[in-house]
């Protein structure tokens, strides 16, 4: 298979997106929602072509820039579904955006594709190049709504401290690179004894961590986070707390257990506080949230800090729980702003009151959120309680090596009890909340009802028939943590 | 392989999935089918315990669980889990409870009159991870079964709870139990891992650690994070406090399930799972859970005896009769740890029925308070008689379960803990006779007072549900029998639920080898598996316990 055939799946979500753009040219102005559909059509037959055989197991581009093995696999599909549910999404926000709903709809296509990108990346030229493209598609997204002071605050913040990440990040590459002669990630490994003692080398390593965890908001990298989450529409923020937060997460993978393995054992120290910090902060400031979007800001800013716990872990038990975390959180973050999105069309704010009295006035609306909240809160039966035991397994497995994992074990049993209080917080709104004022039924749209259908059977196959990710037979994740070799 | 576990599990479980498609104005259908799940399920598990063969202890074959049934559900190297379920002498006992409770509690729902659906729902949810956690033998799917009740626990005492301070108990209960659910997770992966056998079975774990048991830095840490896990799941002193309020606050089926089978599961943990596996731990911290099990009778039953609010009072004595069964547990013999089994059971009825009454006392006369309470037992006489028996039970009057429970727990712990059974006997007896009477004597006998003047037991006020919503056909038929039998049988059935957990206390307090024949094989391999130190360790202390001789009990 050519570079150009390995890249088919990337090339295929470009084009409709330039497609989409140019339809916009010939179809009138009161049709041109309809497009949505036609986009999140189109990332259906892709999100089905990725299953093609195809693909190989493993193969490698453009000077072996860009690799497709299971890993990238896997995460393409992650980002495909993200993007068909956040689409149907957006198709439902239409009517709340003045102007440009098909360039909003071919900016989330060419963010999917920047993430696609970022999934295979196997060098650092183009892992910078991916970032950018979704960092800056990002931008744009997130101000869309331009007549909305809230949402412009927010593009702004994000755009001038994503332009201050990625000078770290290509600070960071720069003497990374300088010192190994490389920015392939596989010929740094294999010249990874030599400088790993480097203290320039270490130093841009610290960099690039630094410009990562801006994009998967963990602390002290998260400001941005809450702001630029409330503000932003609705379908924006979905995909920014799913596709952009998942693209960090892959792209550090990569980095810390392709790349640079011997140093992140070394610094699990390190990562492990990071990650600590980040669960800490997030739970204890999402208590005071009203604001549902914010709230889960400061959720996925605490979520972050649990995915780097499987990190900072750094066994293979720990990536394969960073996985299966991050399907559950999936359909749990999209289930949620989803119903956000549904509940605020028609109303002021999305303080937490709008949700009162939402058991009686849409029951769907209600289990959907109440399914969610409990996902990620992390209690049986759903997907969420899975992945939290297998943070914690993997955890415990690595306190055997270094004792500071216990502390953070520590750590993630407090914020696990801290962060029922906000979720079930958001669960008593819905059930018994006594500032009822308005009782009239909601209606779902019929794409936005088989979206939270799919999201619902998601959350609960996933938490009673785990089988279907983790076994023997779940090809897609062996392979996908089959790339960390070196791995323990 | 038998199937009768996986349908006593399941079928609440797909009742709920059934309840969840009917539309909430087809109230009366929902109750009927919510009714139907948990009779299925209650005669599942008399079936199980009739059939169940009591057996001796074998030392030399440890797999001696019946009716089981194991199916893989995930295999890989990362983690192996499978679903396998089974019962023992231990758990039988518990399931036959969870079964009459689950059917009382859904039968005295009829007082819930909004959200129907939801409600019916959350408590077949709830029973059927009760049934699943007793029945589990893998670790897995115990905390996946026992934490199933969690989400439930918080709607409904949110939704349908009493009380000014309802929203804080509901917060405070979930919080509470899921950081001790938490610290027991952690218990049981650290145990995972360091068995060291790539299983949650508890089978598979019992066998690889006789042969070769944790080491004792392991045990060290993980003995204590199950023991007080679970211990705060259960109300283990400090740790109650959630207890009394949560209960207070909650509707009455939420209590009777919660108080009388939820807890349970946390004391079934430790004797499955903390007792056998870390015979190093249990030497450790058997004398620490004996001082804080006074704490428990004692302390408990001083707050209670100054409560005025009667769900508060039978909070404080759920709590105090904890104790009873950590001592049992920390005397870790085997008349002392059938005796704590016996007390689970019997007060698992106990205490469904204490709240089953005054949640009906609540619903007729609208108070708790006991000074507001007053000649209850000329205006309701069933509830009234009920209510003295029920509350003689918990001070252990002979003839009721719990007598059989207290007396096993303090012959068993008197040659290990002597001091500790005299303030046990002491607060068991004296305390509890102490506040249980009073309450008899304040709401049960005296003068009527303004609240009780008016009222009566079963009194046929407001038309049926059936009227309301559902089949038409149905609504018919039922009004049809309500008139034609002049309301008797809808009286009888009324009492049924109480009748039954009576039933219960009394059968197994007048027959105690109904329940004790099965325990005692199973509890005889615990006590063994237990008290097996290493050779070394032996040697080394002077003291060290002799295996136990099955032949050696007096029961």
């Amino acid at each position: 298979m050519n570079s150009y055939q390995l890249i088919s799946l990337e090339i295929a979500t470009v084009l409709l997106g330039l497609g989409i753009l140019l339809a916009d040219l010939w179809i009138a102005p009161a049709k041109r929602r309809m497009l949505g559909f036609i986009a999140a059509a189109g990332v259906a037959v892709i999100f089905a072509a990725s299953f093609s055989p195809a693909f190989p197991d493993f193969g490698t581009a453009f000077g072996k820039m860009y690799v497709f093995d299971g890993l990238s696999l896997f995460f393409k599909r992650f980002f495909l579904a993200a993007a068909f549910i956040v689409l149907l999404l957006a198709i439902d926000f239409a009517d709340r955006i003045a102007v440009g709903i098909s360039e909003f709809y071919s900016l989330i296509l060419f963010a999917l594709a920047g993430m696609m990108f970022a999934a295979s990346s196997n060098d650092f030229t183009l892992m910078f190049a991916a970032l950018e493209l979704i960092t800056i598609t990002f931008y744009v997204l997130t101000s869309f709504q331009r007549n909305k002071l809230q949402s412009l605050e927010a593009g702004v913040k994000y755009l001038i401290l994503g332009a201050l990440s990625t000078g770290f990040t290509v600070f960071g590459i720069a003497l990374v690179s300088g010192i190994a002669g490389t920015t392939n990630f596989i010929e740094l490994s294999a010249k990874l004894k030599d400088i790993s003692g480097d203290p320039i080398f270490l130093v841009g390593l610290l960099l690039l961590t630094t410009g990562l965890g801006f994009k998967i908001a963990a602390f002290p990298f998260h400001v941005w986070a809450p702001d630029v989450y409330q503000g932003s529409p609705a379908p924006v923020t979905a995909f920014l707390a799913v596709g952009s937060k998942a693209a960090g997460i892959v792209l550090l993978m990569r980095v810390l257990f392709v790349a640079v393995p011997e140093v992140a054992k070394s610094w699990s120290g390190l990562l492990a506080f990071i990650s600590g910090a980040t669960i800490i902060y997030g739970s204890l400031c999402a208590i005071p949230q009203r604001s549902l979007k914010r709230l889960l800001g400061y959720s996925s800013i605490a979520n972050a800090g649990f995915l780097m716990l499987g990190i900072a872990a750094v066994n293979k038990d720990g990536a394969t729980a960073v996985l299966v975390y991050l399907v559950g959180y999936l359909f749990a973050v999209l289930a949620a702003f989803t119903v956000i999105s549904i509940i605020t069309r028609n109303a002021e704010s999305d303080d937490i009151s709008v949700l009162a009295g939402l058991s009686k006035r849409s029951p769907m609306l209600a289990a959907a959120l109440t399914f969610s909240m409990v996902s990620l809160a992390g209690i049986p039966p759903l997907a969420g309680f899975f992945g939290k035991f297998l943070l914690l397994k993997s955890l415990i497995k690595a306190g055997a090596v270094s004792g500071v994992h216990f502390v953070l074990l520590g750590v993630a049993v407090i914020a696990v009890v801290i962060s029922l209080y906000y979720y079930f917080g958001v669960i008593r709104a819905i059930f018994w909340s006594k500032d009822v004022s308005d009782h009239s039924p909601i209606p779902v749209p019929g794409a936005l009802a088989f979206t939270l259908a799919v999201c619902m059977a998601g959350m609960f196959l996933l938490g009673v028939f785990p089988r279907i990710l983790v076994d023997v037979d779940a090809e897609s994740l062996n392979s996908a943590v089959g790339v960390f070799a070196r791995l323990l | 392989m038998s199937l009768l576990l996986t349908t006593l599990i399941s079928v609440p479980l797909v009742a709920a999935l059934i309840v969840a498609l009917i539309p909430g104005n087809f109230r009366f259908i929902i109750r009927l089918v919510a009714l139907a799940a948990t009779l299925v399920a209650m005669s599942l598990a008399i079936t199980a315990f009739v059939q169940f063969q009591p057996q001796g202890f074998d030392p030399a074959n440890l797999a001696t669980f019946q009716m089981q049934h194991k199916v893989a559900w995930i295999t890989s190297d990362v983690i192996n889990i499978n679903y396998h379920v089974g019962v023992d002498g231990i758990s039988i006992g518990l399931l036959l409870m969870a079964g009459i409770v689950a059917f009382a509690a859904t039968a005295v729902s009829w007082e819930i009159k909004t959200g129907e659906k939801t409600f019916y729902l959350l408590l077949l949810l709830m029973s059927g991870g009760a049934f699943g956690a007793f029945c589990s033998l893998d670790l897995f799917f115990f905390y996946f079964f026992n934490e199933l009740a969690l989400v439930p626990t918080f709607i409904m005492i949110g939704v349908w709870g009493r009380g000014p301070q309802k929203n804080y108990a509901t917060y405070q209960i979930t919080l509470y139990l899921t950081l001790g659910a938490m610290l027991a997770l952690i218990g049981l992966i650290a145990l995972y891992v360091s068995a060291g056998v790539n299983s949650l079975d508890i089978v598979t774990l019992k066998e690889a650690l006789s042969k070769k048991a944790l080491s004792s830095g392991a045990q060290a840490v993980i003995f204590p994070l199950l023991l007080f896990g679970f211990g705060i799941l259960v109300g283990l002193f400090p740790f109650h406090s959630w207890a009394p309020l949560g209960y207070a606050s909650a509707p009455t089926a939420t209590a009777m399930m919660h108080a009388g089978v939820l807890k349970k599961a946390g004391l079934y943990a430790i004797i499955r799972v903390a007792l056998p596996l870390m015979p190093e731990g249990v030497a450790k911290w058997m004398p620490v859970l004996a001082v804080l099990c006074v704490g428990n009778i004692i302390y408990c039953g001083w707050v209670a005896m100054r409560q005025k609010d009667l769900n508060m009072l039978i909070g404080n004595s759920s709590v105090a009769h904890m104790g009873f069964v950590f001592l049992g547990i920390a005397s870790d013999s085997l008349i002392g740890l059938t005796g704590a089994v016996v007390i689970m059971v019997a007060h698992g009825l106990l205490a469904a029925l204490s709240y089953g009454l005054t949640g009906y006392v609540y619903n007729t006369t609208g108070t708790l308070k006991m000074d507001e309470l007053g000649g209850l037992l000329r205006k309701m006489p069933f509830i009234g008689v009920a209510m003295v028996m029920c509350f003689m039970a918990g001070c252990g009057l002979p003839g009721f379960a719990n007598f059989n429970g207290e007396m096993l727990v303090i012959v068993g712990a008197w040659k290990v803990l002597p001091n500790i059974v005299v303030f046990a006997a002491w607060g068991g007896l004296v305390i509890s006779g102490l506040y249980m009477l009073r309450a008899i004597r304040s709401v049960l006998h005296g003068p009527t007072q303004a609240r009780t003047e008016n009222v009566g037991e079963f009194v046929i006020k407001e038309p049926l549900p059936a009227s309301e919503g559902g089949l038409g056909f149905l609504g018919a038929v039922t009004a049809f029998f309500h008139s034609a039998l002049g309301g008797g049988v809808w009286q009888l059935w009324r009492k049924l639920p109480y009748a039954l957990l009576l039933v219960g206390l009394i059968l197994f307090g007048c027959f105690p080898s109904l329940l004790t024949s099965k325990i005692k094989g199973s509890i005889a391999e615990v006590v063994n598996l237990s008290h097996k130190v290493s050779p070394a360790k032996a040697a080394a202390s002077v003291t060290a316990p002799a295996p136990l001789n099955v032949a050696d009990n007096r029961n």
